[in-house]
């Protein structure tokens, strides 16, 4: 098991034949995910080889998904289109949809998951959305959809969910030798899709999972409503990181999501609300890995 | 990016939002022409992105363009909570009966929008909030559906706005969804939406964020910033593309990643506690792509900092090569050659670690300290800041 993302996912990459694009299809490839194909209305009907590995270029991704049942979509569309390709994986009833691209207009967020609710809740449709401006997810030795390094580590028993990607590979490295069953990253913007609860919820009932690693950082209240949220419905241990003590109020720190404003969202209430719901919380990555072995006994 | 009041009463104005007409100098001599245009009693208040500025006498009433002219020099120059007053706007005094309040706001706990309204306004609206909540009306908004009459309507209603202003208080709440929604704004609030004697509706100051991630699609909000009241390293830094956010403390950061460059801020800060309090200098992260210019162009910038006494390079090698880090740090010298003056304290892990740990130490360069891991590189960095101090 794994949460979100299997070895029977079917991949398909929106924005595969741009360079980012194109270099994350090849590193998905080669770390054993299942891509089936990628969409671009203008190179529609051509096909993309990459080392061997020969891929269709369809039209839209309602044409991909009837023509190789693809389940999940990555999308590494540039910022000015990614909400309308986002609307189409929607639409076309994708069920994971996952927003690499960095810089997408939170008013285009939003309309994304305004959408997303709507279909879903009209249509009974279900598509997980992870992101945007965010790794992606990786179930190791089975699939990898987004831009984690797979070779940090392999499969195993930890469970990671972050809204930061370098804090991601960080931690995967720190806990090599245990092994993850998935690590996905949310993202930093201030609205996002999979949220550290959803992820949570899916650890906790994914039998491969033993133990959770959450980090999260500065900006919003996701970590306090986590915290409730294990709280209530978490019985595996779960270690917490909180990036962001030293940040100052009002300045963005790359993420555009991890902003303080007045008092809320500061690094310090996130921590005593995660210590408060009895999650130990490390003052540095590695002493948060350190937690979790502990935790593990 | 946020607005000074005079640029979002601009926008205000562009987008059909009745406000008090103005204009706005960083000289006194100016001030009485502008007053005696206006050819009313006015205001003069400073331009500063911060909250409280009537408390801290930013915020005069000025009866003649005399009047005018003495309140400017007093409020020009003056600090409030660190902001330096460059920029004051002398606008129409308006006679004030009541005082309401209206935002729109970025809702992240329930990703979407949110309306906020009061008949209370003219205080912090987090002072209400807090004393009285009930008194502030909060309308969740659809990001589709927006703002209609319909909605306006609710918005005035649930906030109790008195029956002579509902309509221009709902026209309003609708030119300023236009607002928040046509400008990519985050937040548009009016604080004072005030009610004049006559029964004429205006906005009266006014606070707008605008989504930096919107750029692209508006090239004239590049008029907005202010690159004269902006740290002249983050101006230098931002013509580079480097993410670069200026601090307080001694010790220069470089790191590759958001939330990896914040967790170093915080660890280095934790491990000065035991070296003389030193501090984080700044928030550099450096991106997935760490080639040698972009190492030497951080690098440059942190090395002109005269606060900085060490640096830490915290490179998690994910998708980018310890390599070429450890290339780029090595070529980056190099260019700098005596401008580079501060020890370096690097630690590489990840994609090729070994290959870019071999390049530094064979390089061999009399400022440069490996370490292992970040914990250890964060303590000799502040061990290194706080002997130099």
């Amino acid at each position: 098991m794994a949460i979100f993302l299997n070895e029977q996912s079917r991949v398909i990459v929106q924005g595969m034949t741009g360079s980012e694009g194109s270099k994350h299809t090849r590193r998905m490839l080669a770390s054993g995910t299942t891509i089936v194909g990628g969409v671009n209305a203008r190179k529609a009907g051509t096909t993309v080889d990459f080392d061997g590995s020969t891929q269709p270029v369809f039209g839209t991704v309602a044409e991909a998904i009837k023509e190789t049942e693809a389940n999940v979509s990555v999308l590494f569309v540039p910022p000015p289109f990614a909400k309308d390709a986002a609307i189409e994986a929607i639409d076309a009833g994708i069920e994971l949809a996952v927003i690499i691209t960095e810089g997408i207009p939170v008013h285009d967020s939003a309309k994304i998951w305004a959408h997303a609710c709507a279909e879903n809740s009209k249509r009974g449709n279900k598509t997980r959305i992870i992101g945007p401006n965010c790794p992606g997810i990786i179930s190791p030795g089975k699939s990898n959809a987004g831009i984690i390094p797979a070779n940090i580590t392999g499969p195993g028993k930890v469970g990671l969910v972050s809204k930061s990607g370098t804090l991601t590979y960080q931690m995967m490295y720190e806990l090599r030798d245990l092994g993850f069953s998935s690590a996905i990253g949310i993202g930093g913007d201030p609205i996002i899709g999979t949220t550290h609860i959803d992820a949570l919820e899916a650890f906790q009932a994914d039998p491969e999972t033993e133990a959770i690693v959450m980090i999260g950082e500065i900006g919003g209240d996701a970590e306090e409503r986590a915290a409730a949220y294990i709280k209530e419905h978490v019985t595996k241990p779960v270690a917490g990181y909180v990036a962001g003590f030293t940040a100052p109020e009002g300045k963005t720190m790359g993420h555009a999501g991890a902003i303080v404003s007045g008092s809320a969202g500061t690094a310090q209430a996130k921590k005593e609300a995660l210590e408060a719901a009895g999650v130990g919380v490390g003052k540095t990555p590695t002493e948060t890995a350190k937690l979790l072995r502990s935790l593990l006994g | 990016m946020d607005l000074y009041e005079y640029q979002a009463k601009e926008l205000f104005a562009a987008h059909g939002v009745p406000t008090t007409p103005g204009e706005t100098t960083q000289s006194v001599e100016d001030v009485e022409a502008i007053a005696t245009r206006l050819g009313t009693a006015v205001m003069v208040k400073s331009q500063v992105k911060t909250g409280g500025r009537g408390k801290a006498g930013g915020v005069k009433f000025a009866p003649t363009p005399q009047v005018a002219a003495e309140k400017a020099k007093d409020i020009l120059g003056l600090d409030i909570k660190g902001h330096i007053t460059r920029t004051i706007l002398i606008s129409e005094a308006a006679d004030i009966a009541e005082e309401y309040y209206v935002s729109y706001l970025l809702d992240r706990s329930n990703r979407t929008f949110l309306a906020m309204a009061s008949k209370e306004g003219g205080m912090e609206i987090e002072e209400l909030a807090v004393e009285r909540p009930e008194a502030l009306a909060r309308i969740p908004v659809d990001a589709l559906q927006g703002v209609d009459l319909a909605k306006a309507e609710e918005i005035a209603d649930a906030a109790g706005f008195p029956a002579e202003v509902r309509d221009q208080v709902i026209q309003t709440l609708l030119k300023l969804w236009e607002t928040f929604v046509s400008e990519d704004a985050t937040l548009v609030e009016v604080n004072p939406l005030v009610k004049t004697p006559t029964g004429q509706v205006l906005a009266l100051d006014g606070k707008v964020s605008l989504d930096e991630n919107a750029e692209f699609r508006h090239p004239e909000h590049e008029a907005f910033a202010d690159l004269a009241a902006e740290n002249p390293l983050e101006v230098r830094a931002k013509e580079k593309n480097l993410n670069y956010v200026k601090l307080d403390g001694e010790v220069g950061i470089i790191g590759n990643g958001a939330g990896l460059v914040m967790s170093t801020l915080d660890v280095v800060a934790y491990a000065g506690e035991a070296h003389a309090g030193v501090k984080p200098a700044n928030f550099l992260d450096i991106g997935g792509g760490a080639n040698a210019e972009v190492m030497a162009n951080g690098l440059d910038i942190i090395l002109s900092d005269p606060d900085v006494k060490s640096v830490f390079v915290n490179v998690f090698g994910g998708i980018t090569a310890c390599d070429e880090v450890a290339n780029g740090i090595v070529q980056a010298l190099g260019i700098l050659g005596d401008e580079a003056n501060k020890p370096l304290v690097v630690r590489l892990d990840g994609n090729n670690v070994d290959e870019g740990r071999r390049i530094l130490t064979e390089a061999a360069h009399p400022l440069v300290t490996l370490s292992d891991t970040m914990d250890a590189g964060a303590d000799k960095a502040a061990e290194l800041a706080s002997t130099g101090v």
